[in-house]
């Protein structure tokens, strides 16, 4: 066996599991019961005020998490990065560690504290739902904004200094356009999961449906038609952004940037 | 001076916000009230709870077995898929680096979804096999294997494979001893990344998991949506512990690789 051929267990692999069940998924989206080919899935997706619905409570979800994520992790990057203290790995390893911890578990957690300070969930199920996300994805939005910030060179904002620019001048106009990679790869990291991670809604007593409570009824329903439907539309969602922001390029990402 | 404080109470803040509801769980899980806020006396019972409940128990080694089997196999096969790639042609090579991000990028839900349809929907297997869980798991941990054994091969010198051949080392020789020791941390962060990759997971694991198994995260989903306050309360006692020991490992881990970095610095001096 070369060394080339090594390679070849992985690549069945990826043809048999991750391309194969993205075909028949697409097969079963344009498909009915019987097996005709038929457009019926997705005109019932777009024709309908419920799904339509859904789908824009999602990208309504999304936003929010993602822009209250990035006001939050931005400053923690920038000041993280600035910071002269000794030990700073340990500093930066405190707000990486809950990303390690199961995440249902941090979510029964803030369900007791939310509990404790609304008394009801009930009353604010959006915000709740805002929390949740943001509790569960802020780690993954501090550790590329704070590696892109880190790796700015610091004698260009002294050039900008010297050139006259005020202190928010340089932020501005060098720190923010200089670290645009590591927030286009933190927004990704938040956007999409948002659009998907029904879980948190439903432990937060969120019963409004996201785009992957789509999914995960019409699984429980064993409508495999409709569900793949869903996969598709998520997956053109995902591959729009993904080109969008050139993340096909990248073998860097925020996930695998865990260890 | 102000611009200081206010930096530092910003990032106590955030720490704040991210520590409080877990170590106030810690905090109550050696309580004997079930309900946040009130006062209650000193007990381990939720400790108890927690390990002597055989539902509990097999429910916490089953999601253990199978984030070690799926990472090892996520691990065996991530590794030479990337050894594979960074040797072959472009098009090969190519061809495995966008497959791999497939995964990368997609939805969980997604992925499982698919790999429920395939396997259960379309060629049948049966559930209860535990085959397509462990094949979702695999699914979803191999690319970041993959990711992170390929930079390691890229910051390999070329030089050394091809002396070992010179030297008389057969391929699978100068590949064991020569190739293999140098990707080694990289195999060992992705193990350690797929593990915690398939701990975590929820979404694969409801589409492709037999009916009467559950990870932790299924686990706490249903966990929380019942009534059962003995139950709650002993996944308190978890969570105290999963924190505890991701402490321990990180501090390990961390005296390791500054102890490491002193030794290095040694023998630079030296």
């Amino acid at each position: 066996m070369t060394r080339k051929q090594l390679g070849i267990p992985y690549a069945v692999f990826l043809i048999c599991f991750v391309i194969a069940p993205l075909l028949v998924v697409l097969y079963y989206a344009f498909t009915n019961g019987e097996g005709y080919f038929t457009f019926a899935n997705f005109i019932r997706f777009f024709t309908d005020q419920n799904t339509i619905g859904t789908l824009f409570y999602s990208l309504a979800l999304s936003l929010c998490t993602t822009a209250v994520c990035l006001l939050i992790a931005y400053p923690t990057a920038y000041f993280l990065a600035q910071s002269k203290i000794k030990r700073k790995a340990v500093l930066l390893g405190l707000f990486i560690i809950p990303m390690w911890i199961n995440f249902t578990l941090r979510i029964a957690a803030l369900k007791e504290i939310l509990t404790l300070i609304e008394g009801n969930l009930a009353f604010h199920p959006f915000l709740n739902s805002v929390v949740g996300m943001t509790y569960d994805f802020l780690p993954f939005m501090i550790l590329p904004l704070y590696t892109t910030i880190t790796k700015i060179d610091p004698s260009l904002g002294e050039a900008s200094r010297d050139l006259g620019a005020t202190r928010w001048e340089t932020f501005t106009r060098v720190t923010i356009p200089l670290s645009l990679p590591g927030i286009i790869s933190g927004v990704t990291m938040v956007f999409l999961p948002a659009m998907t991670n029904y879980v948190v809604l439903d432990m937060l007593y969120n019963s409004t449906y996201i785009m992957g409570s789509l999914i995960g009824s019409y699984f429980s329903a064993y409508d495999w038609n409709s569900g793949s439907m869903i996969s598709i539309v998520l997956l053109i969602i995902i591959f729009l952004v993904t080109w969008a922001t050139g993340g096909f390029k990248d073998e860097e990402n925020a996930r695998g940037a865990l260890l | 001076m102000i611009k200081k404080i206010f930096r530092a109470c910003w990032l106590a803040l955030v720490l704040l916000f991210m520590y409080c509801p877990i170590l106030i769980l810690v905090v109550y899980s050696f309580t004997d009230t079930a309900i946040i806020g009130t006062s209650g006396n000193l007990s381990f019972k939720n400790y108890i709870t927690l390990f002597t409940t055989s539902d509990l128990r097999n429910m916490i080694i089953g999601t253990l077995v199978l984030a070690l089997v799926s990472g090892l196999i996520a691990t065996v096969l991530g590794t030479f898929g990337a050894i594979g790639a960074f040797y072959s042609r472009k098009s090969a090579k190519g061809f495995l680096m966008l497959a791999n991000q497939i995964p990368v990028v997609n939805a969980d839900v997604v992925t499982g979804f698919s790999i429920c349809v395939l396997l259960i929907v379309v060629i049948g297997v049966e559930k209860s096999t535990f085959i397509p869980l462990i094949i979702g798991h695999t699914a979803l941990c191999t690319p970041f294997v993959f990711l992170s054994v390929l930079p390691r091969l890229k910051q390999m010198d070329p030089s050394l494979y091809e002396a070992a051949r010179d030297l008389g080392a057969s391929p699978s020789q100068a590949l064991y001893r020569v190739v293999f020791p140098q990707i080694v941390p990289g195999i060992v962060s992705g193990f350690f990344l797929s593990v915690t990759l398939s701990l975590d997971d929820y979404f694969i694991t409801t589409y492709t998991k037999p009916a009467t198994f559950d990870t932790i995260s299924t686990y706490v989903v249903n966990a929380t949506k019942g009534s059962q306050t003995a139950i709650k309360t002993a996944l308190w006692a978890l969570s105290t512990v999963f924190f505890v020991v991701i402490i321990v490992a990180v501090i390990v881990m961390n005296t390791a690789s500054s102890r490491k970095a002193g030794d290095d610095i040694e023998k630079a001096n030296a």
